[in-house]
């Protein structure tokens, strides 16, 4: 994407993430959380901000908060609190957010990330836990503010609980930015604490992008990106903002700070105006809360129920079952697609790499075109384990396998049902197919002098009419072998 | 001056007690329907001439008077006060009736809840009188800040009632009401409740639920009854006392029953008089009766000793940089977006929050949101918000060594008697300094009350006496008030309440 | 102490009140006055004592993960200034004048 540059030139990233919790609740009222839905029908007098109402703190909100801290190896604080983070704004009911400032809920933790980079560790400033927004529609223009003529505001969102992470600025590139929101998504979601779906805004990324001349030991002017609205979206934008940024520090048009808005269709970022004076946010302690000592036990009870990272999974999956690294890392993407690709390895009991093959191979693609997720196909765990033992055993081919496969995900039906109904099991009976061979090997004298004089290549041509003669049904290696037999020197 | 004529009082039922009330209408002399029906002819009568309303709710307290009869005809009383009315500062919000908060920002509000103190009080059968008036946000010491008019003292109508809560206290002063709400942030009951000869109690921070009772200063504000005789204010305020977990700085601990042991008597507790509060810039007919108070106590049983608060010198302006910084970021809320007044026009959303704003609040309010502003923001919040909480912890810590050899501090209320409408409201500063003696048990969260101790010579206006105890010893400090009325026997006669 | 009119109108900006030129001039000497007394205490040295925020100590209130009813959309909206398509009604939103 770059060309060589003309000298070295460092980038530096932080990232501010945002998770939304999957709670029941909000964070400080009883109004339930879900996705959509007819707006201003999940709120009350604390999430709409009436007067005289109060925040009451959900609890699991704060376990899930200490959970994601504990599993990015954040201390978890022993006195935190929440402070007001006081501006204007019509999406905020109360024109304050009740977030934490001073004493976040974990803080000092680090993540180590790996990729097509020598491996990179993180660190995490902090991890706290506050309130969303609502949510604006702009009428009247593009739908974006600068050109709208009113706005309309839902709360459904307001109050919903929030988690942000906030990286210290260790990350180097683009890459590295994606592997980390990446690692960091599987993470959340190996928890069960959120549904991290960034085109749902359950999973919101901001970076600080800035570049330096190697050696300089001052960081250079810092941008702020948004509106990075998935994965692939952050390494674009910020590769873009890289781009840009180094471009002008060598043509000595020094990079501003400012924050700049990404275009998903052009791929390019551009500056977005905010108001300087906002950031006096004026943070005190809400009187409204009190705070909080999370004890060691509970600390300790939420640890033990921590569920196995990432991390570990990529490395136990290694060890347990020996698979290529690329395809840990596809099947650890979620935990979900993991135990499925377990409990069919475990069913199998044979060289799991084999199961994994045909889960990345084909199963996949039938998902993805269907438009389901793996654990919702016809095919259980222990149904492909058992197609997989058919072609062990010979009685269908690798191809033929795959035709089965796309009956059973059709229907649903064990992988030896559909094979026999198909008429698909191989010929596999040496006799039967010696009578085919010797056929062949009369019908084909020049080809069966070359293999018997030692040219072994032939010996596909010949597997190949035998193929022809018995429609495809004979086990290619079997014949093989027989053909290799017949024609021995 | 005296207000307009009414129906000729005497010992007529609107002077009566809440507790003699609810005698009467236990032992059927008397119904909830026919008192509630003299309490809104007194009010008709009276309400002209002291402007203690914002919102009358006739109707819904005569249903609820008349639901409160059949209760106690099946036997079945909601509460012993079943049937006997209140009233609220229009502070508290209540379902279905317009609430204001004393502000034009929010005409025309209908809340969709109530205030769990409405609430618990609703439950326990006191039909709901009316809305009463109040310095807008609670934010004064007169009612000459609310945004629609002042209320008027019934003791001479040509003063002030005392505030915030001077609606509340000038209706039970005038009889219209036997008790009210009323909230108390920095003197904001016991001083209106000194000036007007009422019982004004504010409990123990944390004590009643702040749950729907609009934020003025959080740390700060309390629900606190304003009565006729000490009894009352015990009675009204366990109540509504006690856990609400709608509240997450509400205290755990189930509410008490204050009116045990209320007439035990107050034979050798230890009274503490605070050295620093040398009664300079109080009137002399003021101090005089407040003097005789402590006379007064010492003839019971009690013993005095003076007591050393050397951070109290700093209270007033501690206060004046808490309350206003909480303050503003509570009033950010009013914004013209989801509810009450909104300027409108062809604009933007700034122009229109910043115009609203400026329009619906009053003078006062805007004040407090520039101070409690400027002292959060950039730069300051140290030297100010920062320095003030460090003061707080400095007067806890002075109450609670003063605590370890007294029982309960006694001082004056109010360094004056009720000053004249107008007489204040170009000077803010001389305002503020008139709660010296309230503002440090809110900074504290002490419960302290003020009990009628006289009338000041200087004046015939009634002087209030400040009894403070430690946290969450109202009853202590009800049985030391309690003693106190019953020996002045000024509650309840003639004297002890204004000729109107 | 003496506020100038630029941090007046700095503060104002921020609390979103449209202060008149008289109002601004008022507030310029009633604020310089009331921070004067107030920020006497600025000259207090207490280092070492620790800010109070909560008069009471209570730690760790929570509530349990539970849903409970809402209001309806006409109960959310009945007060509203302007409302349109079960949405609260603003102005442009403009980053500012």
């Amino acid at each position: 994407m770059s060309t060589a540059p003309s000298r070295v030139i460092e980038t530096t990233i932080g990232l501010e993430i945002h998770v939304e919790l999957a709670t029941s609740s909000k964070m400080f009222c009883g109004c339930e959380v879900a996705f959509a839905g007819e707006p201003n029908t999940r709120t009350c007098p604390v999430c709409l901000g009436l007067p005289g109402s109060l925040p009451v703190v959900n609890e699991r909100a704060l376990e899930h908060t200490i959970r994601i801290a504990r599993a990015l190896n954040c201390d978890v604080a022993s006195h935190s609190f929440f402070a007001r983070k006081n501006y204007f704004y019509p999406d905020m009911p109360k024109n304050y957010q009740i977030s934490q400032y001073e004493r976040p809920l974990g803080a000092g933790g680090v993540l180590e990330i790996t990729g097509d980079f020598p491996t990179r560790r993180v660190g995490i400033t902090r991890v706290h836990l506050e309130e969303d927004t609502g949510g604006s529609l702009h009428v009247g223009g593009s739908g974006r503010i600068a050109d709208s003529e009113y706005s309309l505001e839902d709360f459904n969102r307001a109050g919903t609980p929030l988690v942000e992470i906030v990286t210290e600025p260790d990350i180097k590139s683009a890459d590295e930015a994606r592997a980390f929101v990446t690692e960091l998504r599987a993470i959340v979601e190996a928890l069960g604490v959120s549904d991290v779906r960034m085109e749902e805004g359950s999973l919101r990324v901001d970076a600080n992008i800035s570049v330096r001349n190697a050696g300089e030991t001052e960081h250079g002017a810092k941008v702020e990106v948004k509106n990075m609205n998935s994965i692939r979206s952050v390494g674009r934008a910020l590769e873009y903002e890289e781009g840009r940024q180094r471009a002008a520090l060598i043509s000595g048009d020094m990079p501003v700070q400012e924050t700049r808005h990404f275009d998903e269709k052009a791929g390019t970022t551009s500056p977005m105006r905010t108001k300087e004076y906002a950031f006096d946010y004026r943070y005190f302690p809400d009187p409204d809360l009190v705070p909080f000592e999370p004890s060691d036990t509970w600390i300790a009870s939420i640890e033990r129920a921590m569920p196995e990272l990432p991390v570990h999974k990529r490395s136990r999956l290694a060890e347990q079952y020996g698979l290529r690294p690329a395809d840990i890392g596809i099947l650890t993407t979620s935990t979900a697609i993991a135990e499925w690709f377990e409990e069919a390895a475990s069913a199998y009991d044979g060289p799991a790499q084999k199961v994994a093959n045909w889960i990345i191979a084909d199963l996949f693609g039938l998902c993805n075109e269907a438009g389901i997720p793996l654990t919702e196909c016809k095919i259980s765990p222990r149904q492909l384990a058992g197609l997989v033992r058919l072609v062990d055993s010979g009685s269908i081919s690798g191809k033929q396998a795959k035709q089965v496969l796309g009956g059973m995900f059709a229907t649903g039906d064990d992988a030896a049902l559909i094979a026999e109904k198909e008429g698909l099991e191989q010929l596999s009976d040496a006799g039967e197919l010696s009578s085919v061979v010797d056929e062949v090997i009369a019908e084909n004298p020049d080809a069966a002098d070359k293999v018997r004089a030692g040219q072994m290549n032939t010996v596909g041509f010949l597997v190949g009419r035998v193929m022809r003669k018995t429609k495809g049904q004979a086990n290619p290696k079997l014949v093989t072998d027989l053909l290799t037999q017949k024609l021995a020197p | 001056m005296t207000a307009g004529s009414g129906p000729p009082s005497g010992d007529g039922l609107v002077w009566r007690t809440a507790t003699e009330l609810a005698r009467l209408l236990a032992s059927g002399e008397l119904s909830s329907v026919e008192l509630t029906g003299a309490l809104i002819e007194r009010s008709d009568a009276v309400d002209p001439g002291i402007n203690a309303y914002l919102h009358r709710t006739d109707e819904l307290a005569l249903e609820a008077a008349g639901a409160a009869d059949a209760r106690r005809s099946r036997g079945e009383a909601a509460s012993p006060f079943d049937g006997v009315p209140v009233a609220y500062k229009d502070i508290f919000v209540t379902r279905g009736v317009p609430t204001t908060c004393g502000s034009k920002i929010l005409e025309g509000w209908v809340p969709p809840y109530d205030a769990t103190v409405v609430e618990r009080c609703h439950g326990a059968g006191l039909p709901m009188l009316g809305k009463t008036n109040l310095d807008q946000f609670a934010m004064g010491s007169s009612t000459e800040n609310s945004g629609f008019f002042p209320s008027r003292n019934p003791w001479d109508t040509g003063r002030v009632p005392g505030g915030s809560s001077g609606g509340s206290a000038a209706a039970v002063a005038a009889g219209a009401v036997p008790w009210a709400w009323g909230t108390d942030t920095g003197g904001s009951v016991r001083q209106p409740g000194g000036l007007c000869g009422l019982v004004g109690a504010k409990p123990t921070y944390g004590r009643i639920s702040r749950y729907g009772m609009i934020a003025f200063a959080s740390s700060l504000d309390q629900a606190s009854p304003l009565t006729r005789s000490v009894e009352d204010a015990a009675a009204l305020m366990a109540i509504a006392a006690g856990h609400d977990p709608c509240d997450s700085t509400s205290i755990p601990s189930p509410a008490e029953n204050y009116l045990d042991g209320i007439d035990g008597g107050i034979e050798g507790l230890r009274f503490g008089i605070i050295k620093e509060f040398t009664g300079e810039g109080s009137q002399p007919g003021v101090r005089a009766r407040v003097d005789d108070a402590y006379t007064r106590l010492e003839k019971l049983g009690a013993t005095l000793q003076e007591v050393s608060m050397p951070s109290f010198q700093h209270g007033i302006p501690a206060y004046y940089l808490i309350a206003p910084a909480e303050a503003s970021s509570n009033l950010a809320r009013f914004d013209g977006v989801r509810y009450g007044s909104r300027v409108a026009g062809d604009t933007n959303i700034v122009t229109m929050n910043s115009m609203t704003r400026d329009e619906g609040f009053g003078a006062e309010v805007k004040r407090r949101i520039m101070i409690g502003t400027y002292a959060l923001s950039a730069g300051f919040y140290d030297a100010y918000y920062g320095k003030a909480q460090r003061v707080r912890t400095l007067i806890i810590q002075d109450l609670r060594r003063a605590y370890e050899s007294v029982d309960l501090i006694v001082c004056p209320t109010s360094p004056t008697t009720a000053f004249k409408l107008g007489e204040r409201t170009d000077d803010p500063l001389a305002m503020y300094l008139s709660d010296v003696y309230t503002v440090p048990f809110n900074l504290s969260g002490n419960p302290a009350v003020s009990v009628p101790c006289g009338l000041s010579s200087d004046d015939g206006l009634p002087v209030g006496l400040q009894i403070v105890a430690k946290t969450l010893d109202e009853k202590t400090m009800f049985r030391a008030a309690y003693a106190f009325e019953k020996d002045l026997g000024f509650a309840g006669s003639p004297e002890g309440r204004p000729r109107l | 102490m003496d506020i100038d009119s630029g941090t007046v109108d700095y503060v104002a900006r921020l609390a979103r009140l449209a202060l008149s030129d008289e109002e601004r001039e008022q507030m310029r000497a009633e604020l310089s006055d009331i921070l004067e007394h107030a920020g006497r205490i600025r000259a207090l040295d207490l280092d070492g004592v620790e800010p109070t925020s909560h008069p009471v100590r209570l730690l760790n209130v929570a509530r349990p993960d539970e849903v409970r009813p809402s209001l309806s959309q006409e109960e959310a909206l009945a007060c509203a200034p302007a409302a349109e398509n079960g949405r609260f009604k603003v102005p442009r939103i403009i980053e500012e004048a």
